[in-house]
Formats: structure tokens, sequence, C-alpha cells
């Protein structure tokens, strides 16, 4: 078994660098539509450069990224999630409690992380070792976390927020917190998925998760700790969101998690599993961010944005489809 | 006698590659045409040319002479050219009568279904391929592989075809169904019907075929009668150099027993199962399916962890409970279907090659990029992969290159022991040399092989001793020596009529 030293021919960087664009196309697609839509926008409204509009479209939305970060795993790994956006409302009810009530800051910003990680380390159980689709069991999840967060709280704000616990209003050098919480995670997990060999594995798992079972691959226990990373990043997307306004209004913008999970989609992850990037999905929420914005600002209804990201759903597919074939 | 579909000079590329060169082609009423060619050699394509599912680059087909442009299969249908393809296109809920006439059913005055017509023409169809047990109105789903087949011919027949193209008509099908299945051939070809065979099964080809051309790499090679040539030729043509050896076991010092199992049994499956396996030995397991053969694999390799009995690896105990574990002991397994259980088709070559030894080639979790590159640039030299690179998607490799991207991942692994199940099931000759070749090698290296294989021939020409097995359990056992396909084909019998009996 002797290893002799390969004398392979590297191609020329232009093609080399045609090579790269080929296999992120999805992620260059998404950023040449983010730029058009700011050009254009921009020229038909220039108050849509106004300072705090681009902060808005990327502060106010980064909790959506950053949730589909951890959405983005577990659709890699043949999985989908359907009760992220209630599990982001119950955990940021909790850390508002916590706050309010006087316990630690620190407390308050880590309890959310801790506890979705544990709620979906036993969803991930029920998925890996009992066999049951993610889909049943976090449908399940999602009116159990609904009903729950309705009882506790009967729909009642919380208020008086101390105004040390509100890091998302927090700034680094100018730039709001969340969007070093967006661009930091979505760096550290798309070099960890590239480079690490647990993100080969989920990456094998999503797509074949027999051959990756036969080639040594621990299937159950990678899947229980994708969940139990998607718990955290839900966590801290809900400590983004808490923290956004003086109050926490105990409810999350309905289809949160449809939102989530359209951007993980829109962004390249392919909905049967084993591709995908999260830059991919970060970038797609930037761009639903932005396009919710140009309709304010070209007043169009706002309904219009579930409409939008649909059609994005779809010319994603086909897009997807075409690629495949021509590949096959 | 003029031939009823010609093909002249076609060529088709996908994505700049030539799937097709310049290929010549032509069938004659009341013939069998065979066409042959190893995995990748451009057969599936001119297939799908033919049937109009492909429109060729450049080239013309002619029917009757004229010339033709097929925009669609229903326009290929429509000129008298049916297919019948190796994946069955049928729809398991619907009755075997709504399946042969689905889309072209007949209709009544009122334009409503005829429903006694087309039961009645079904019938009709089904008795003239000598169907007459199979049930018009049995939900296709409740059939076996060979009854769907039938009903896909009919299928096929009821549009009035003139010319049947059949890809690997029997690659799923067991002997006696297989022979039937020939016998509806000849009563085709007897009646006129212009047919174009696919198969890698030799003795099919000369008891079948009027004529055969060979494809290679997408290059048309060459048409003959079947009379004017030898086996051994139409090896030599479809892989263009001649095979002398097709089954190239080397003789090798056999060495200590590396695995033992002692009266393993796992549930009822397999029971009572008793074997030795020595470095440097290649041990066949002979066996129909059903007899417990892959389900013996399966334990060994932890993915049913033995309910009953004793492992010993170098003599000491072991217990064997999850592939990862018996990854780890050095039991590496080529699973009987490559792409269910071998492959992640969506990765490149590079990523499929690592996911056995992902930990011995990362840091600290992280994988090292160009350790895993030079990795698999020298697999794909020892193995003979034939690929673009390792970048290249496996799911775009013929069959033989997938088992052997399969073969050389768990070499990689370096293991003690090697068990692989049908290791050259649905590769073409070639291809399949090359995995013998390489088998012998790596027995001659130390490995200790245990091979599962429904292929006779292999089982004898490949192994130092062959295990026969029936019912969940070993029944003989045969030195090299002793191993003729009477001896072992007799235990096989034998053992199967015990099984009926009990």
């Amino acid at each position: 078994m002797s290893l002799s030293a390969p004398a392979a021919a590297r191609p020329a960087p232009p093609m080399r660098l045609l090579k790269r664009v080929a296999a992120y196309g999805q992620e260059f697609i998404l950023l040449g539509a983010i730029a058009a839509l700011f050009i254009i926008v921009g020229i038909i409204s220039p108050r849509f450069f106004g300072a705090n509009n681009i902060s808005n479209i990327f502060a106010g939305n980064a909790y959506i990224a950053v949730a589909a970060i951890g959405m983005s795993l577990v659709i890699i790994s043949g999985h989908i999630d359907v009760a992220v956006g209630s599990l982001i409302g119950v955990l940021a009810t909790i850390s508002g409690l916590l706050a309010v009530n006087g316990y630690p800051i620190w407390l308050a910003w880590l309890a959310p992380v801790v506890i979705g990680m544990i709620v979906n380390a036993g969803v991930g159980s029920l998925v890996a070792y009992l066999r049951i689709p993610s889909i049943v069991v976090t449908l399940g999840m999602l009116s159990i976390l609904k009903g729950g967060l309705i009882s506790v709280t009967s729909g009642a704000w919380i208020t008086n927020l101390p105004e040390d616990y509100l890091i998302a209003q927090f700034r680094l050098l100018g730039v709001p917190s969340p969007v070093w919480f967006m661009v930091i995670l979505t760096a550290l997990v798309a070099v960890w998925m590239r480079y690490s060999s647990f993100g080969r594995t989920i990456y094998a798992i999503g797509g074949n998760v027999e051959a990756a079972r036969v080639a040594g691959i621990q299937v159950e226990r990678s899947t229980v700790i994708v969940f139990a990373i998607h718990g955290a990043f839900a966590g801290i997307a809900a400590v983004l969101f808490a923290t956004q306004l003086q109050v926490i209004q105990s409810t999350v913008p309905p289809n949160l998690e449809l939102t989530v999970i359209t951007a993980s989609v829109v962004g390249g992850v392919s909905i049967l599993g084993g591709t995908g990037t999260v830059i991919g999905s970060t970038l797609a929420a930037i761009l639903f961010a932005a396009i919710a914005s140009s309709l304010i600002f070209l007043n169009v209804s706002a309904y219009w944005l579930r409409s939008v990201q649909g059609l994005l759903i779809l010319i994603t597919v086909l897009a997807d489809m075409a690629r495949r074939r021509r590949l096959r | 006698m003029q031939p009823i579909l010609a093909l002249d000079g076609v060529s088709k590329s996908f994505a700049g590659v030539h799937a097709l060169k310049n290929v010549s082609f032509d069938v004659r009423p009341g013939e069998v045409h065979a066409l042959m060619g190893e995995n990748g050699a451009g057969k599936s394509t001119l297939i799908k040319v033919m049937a109009g599912v492909h429109a060729p680059d450049s080239g013309e087909i002619r029917v009757n002479g004229e010339v033709v442009r097929f925009a669609s299969p229903r326009e290929a249908r429509a000129a008298g050219i049916a297919t019948v393809y190796q994946e069955l296109l049928l729809f398991p809920e619907l009755s075997v009568a709504e399946n042969i006439f689905l889309g072209h059913a007949p209709r009544t005055t009122m334009n409503a279904l005829d429903w006694p017509k087309m039961r009645n023409e079904a019938r009709r169809l089904l008795d003239d391929l000598d169907s007459h047990d199979l049930d018009v109105d049995a939900r296709v789903g409740s059939l076996s592989v060979a009854n769907r087949q039938r009903v896909e011919i009919a299928k096929a027949l009821s549009q009035d075809a003139r010319v049947l193209i059949m890809d690997e008509p029997t690659a799923a099908l067991a002997d006696a169904d297989a022979r039937r299945l020939m016998d509806v051939v000849r009563r085709l070809r007897d009646r006129g019907v212009a047919i174009v065979y696919v198969s890698h099964r030799m003795p099919e080809i000369f008891a079948l075929a009027t004529r055969v051309s060979v494809l290679r790499d997408g290059a048309y090679v060459g048409t003959s009668d079947i009379g004017d040539i030898t086996e051994a030729e139409l090896v030599s043509m479809m892989v263009g150099r001649p095979v002398d050896q097709l089954f190239p076991k080397a003789n090798t010092e056999i060495g200590a027993t590396v695995l033992e199992l002692r009266n393993v049994g796992y549930r009822d499956e397999i029971e009572n199962i008793s074997l030795t396996l020595r470095a440097g030995e290649i041990v066949g397991i002979a066996g129909l399916i059903g007899s417990g053969r892959t389900e013996l694999a399966l334990t060994m390799f932890g993915i049913t962890p033995a309910t009953s009995g004793e492992i010993l690896l170098d003599g000491k105990p072991i217990a064997i409970t999850s592939p990862k574990q018996a990854r780890d002991l050095g039991i590496a397994y080529v699973p009987e279907d490559r792409g269910l259980q071998g492959l992640i088709k969506s990765q490149t070559i590079r990523e499929n090659l690592s996911l056995s030894l992902l930990d011995r080639i990362s840091t600290a979790s992280i994988i090292n990029r160009a350790k895993e590159s030079s990795l698999a640039r020298e697999l794909i030299k020892r193995f003979g992969i034939r690929a673009r690179g390792p970048e290249q998607r496996v799911r775009q490799l013929s069959g033989g290159n997938q088992q052997k991207v399969v073969l050389a991942k768990w070499v990689a692994t370096e293991p003690r022991v090697l068990i692989m199940d049908e290791p050259t099931r649905g590769i073409d000759v070639g291809a399949k040399a090359e995995i013998h070749a390489l088998m012998s090698r790596l027995a001659g290296q130390g490995l200790a092989v245990l091979m599962i294989s429904s292929e006779l021939p292999e089982v004898l020409g490949m192994s130092d001793r062959v295990l026969v097995m029936n019912n969940g359990r070993i029944v003989a056992e045969f030195a090299r020596a002793h191993a003729t396909p009477d001896s072992v084909g007799a235990a096989m019998m034998q053992t199967q009529t015990l099984a009926e009996v009990a």
C-alpha cells in the first residue's frame, strides 16, 4: 500500500476561478440579486440608502439569518424543522422573563441557547433513534410550543427590560451587534462545514444515510448533534429577537419557520439533503429583508413579500433541477 | 431485407462530453440485433436516441428508408418504435389492463373508456406472450418483476410496435423467468418484429441474436453475424484488448487465521455459522438469493449484530455491534447495492474515497485537504478509476468505475478482512476482470477476503475455498480443487430440496 507522490496538473488560475463560481453558483446569483435590488431601488428612491434603513435591513433581520444557519444544517442532513418559529418565541420569552425578574443578564442570554439545545436534542433523538420522520416530530413540537407559550404568557408583553440586557441594540465599531453575530457565525459555520470532518459527515448523511452508516459514520449520534446545534442557533436568534425593541411581544412574526426554511432553500440548500451552504442561506435572508424594505420604499403592500418569497422558492427549485439535469 | 430502423453517423454529446461518436446501427424485421458494450460505452444513449428521448446532434435516423426526426418519445412510438427500459415504468396502483392501455385506451362511441374492449385486448396481448396465467385485473404493484416485464412488453405491443428495444430485460430475472422471457423474444421475432436487445449475458446473446453490434467509448466498433464470432472475440471487441484471463486468482501463501466465527446466528435469519478466514485467502460463498448470504455479511459487519455465537479476531473474542466498530477493527464491507449503501452520489470521488477514514486525515477534526486530495488521486490511479479527476461527482461514473470507488474507499482503510457482496454485479466484462485482478492482488498482500456472489463461475474461479449456504446455514464446504460447477451446483440444489421439504 504505497503512497506515491501525485503529479496532478492544477487548472490554470482563470479556470479555477470559473470552477469556484460554478461551485458556488447560488451564492453568486444571490449576491448579484441583492446588488441589483439595491441599485434599482436606490435609483427610484434615493432615501433607500438612508443610514437607518440599511442598518435596519441588516440588523432587524439578522436573527432570521442566524436561525437559517441551524436550519440549513438540519436540511443538509436530510431533515427539517417546522417548529423553529415557535421555539424562538418560547426562548425569547424565557430570556425576557429571566431579565425582568432580576436574574443575571448573562443567564438571560445563555439560558435560551442551552434550553434550545436540550429541547432540540430531544427532537433529534426522537428522529434518530425512534425513526420518526422529522416533519412529524417538529409538527408536534410546533403545537406544543405555540400552545404552551400562549397559555403561560396569556399574550402579555414583557416590558421594563433592563437597558444593559438589550444586546441587539449594542454597537461595535458603529455596526449593530446582530450584524456581527450574523457575519461571524455564518463565516465560522461555513468554514466548519467545509473543512471539518463533522461537516463532511452531515453532508454524507443527507446525501445517502445508508451509505454513510456502512462507511462507519455514527448516524444517530450525528443527527442528534445536528439538531442540538440547530437549537443553539435558535437560542441565539431568540436573544437577538427579544432584545431588538424595548418590549418582547410574546409572539413571533407569523410563519417565521417558513421564512427560515425559505432562506435555506433559496440559499441553495437542497430540500432533499446533501448539498448547500450557510453562506447561501444568509445571503437569502438578507435578500428577503432587502425585498421587504424595498416594497415599503416603492409603496407596494408588504403582503406581497410572501408572494415574492414563494416565487423565489419556485425559481430556485427550477434552477436547481436544470443544473442537476445538466450534470447528469 | 431493408432495415426498418436505421441510424447513420449519429453523434450526441452532453455538456461537451461525447456520448456517441458517428454511430451507425440498423435493425431488420424478424431479427434480434444484440447491442453490446461496456457500461458507459453509449448503449443507453443510443437507445434513447432511437426512442426519441434524445435528439441526435448530427447524423440521421431512417424509418423504412425515410428520414425522420423525433421531437419526443411519443413520436417515436407513433412510428412503431417501443422501448422496454431496465427500470420498468409502470403504475403500481393501476391494473394490468390499465397499465397496458395507459394513454391510448379504446373508447366507446360516447368517448368513455371501453372497459370490456380494453380487458379483452389486454387478454389477447398477454396470451400472445404466452402469459395465460396473468390476470388483467391484477394490481401491477402485486406482480413479480418477471410479470411486470411482460406487462411492459404487452404495453409496447399494444401500440403495434414494429421495433422493440429491450434494455437488459433479464438483468433482474431468475434463470427460469429469463428463459421464459427469451421464448417471448423468439416468438416476437418470428412474428416479424425487429428487436434491439441489450444484455451483458453472453449465453443469451448467442442463443437469441441474429447479429451483434458493439460500441466502445461512444464509438461504433463493428457488427457481426452471430455465427461468425466467438465469445472471446466479442469480449475483446468490447474491451478493446484481449481479456485472456477472466478469473486471475493468483496462488498466494495462505497465512494465519484472522477472523473466526463460531456458531454465529442472527435472529432466525442465519444460524450456526462457523467459518474461518485466513490472511491471503479468498473464501467464496455460493447460494441462492435468500439463502442468508447477505445477512451473514451484514452480521459480520455489525449492521445486524450477532444474537448468538462467538466471533474471534486474531484468536481474541470480540463483539461487533456497529459498522463503525467493524471498521475500526479492520473489517471492510463492499455492499451488494453500491447505489444504496456504497456511495454518496451527490458527492465527488474525493469525498467518497475519504468518507471511511475522515478521522485519519483530520487533525483536531479539521480535514487535511492536501492529504485528502493526494489520497484521492493516488487511489484513482491505483484502482484505474476512469474519471476526469478527484472532483468529478460519482453519479457521473459508469457502474464499473463506481464499484472501483467503493472498493478503493474500503481498501484505503487498510483493512485485514474484506467482505464483498456481489462485487461485480451489473458491471461489464472489462471492469469485471479489473476488479477480479484487484481482489487477487489484495489477497496476495495478506488480506482475508470473503466474497459472496450469485455467479457460480466467479465463485469457482476466484475462491480458495467455497462455502455453500442455504436457509441461513452453511451446508457444504469445498476446497478449490474439489469445487466444480457440478459439485457446488449439486450441493446448492440438494439443499434447496431439503429446504423445501423442511
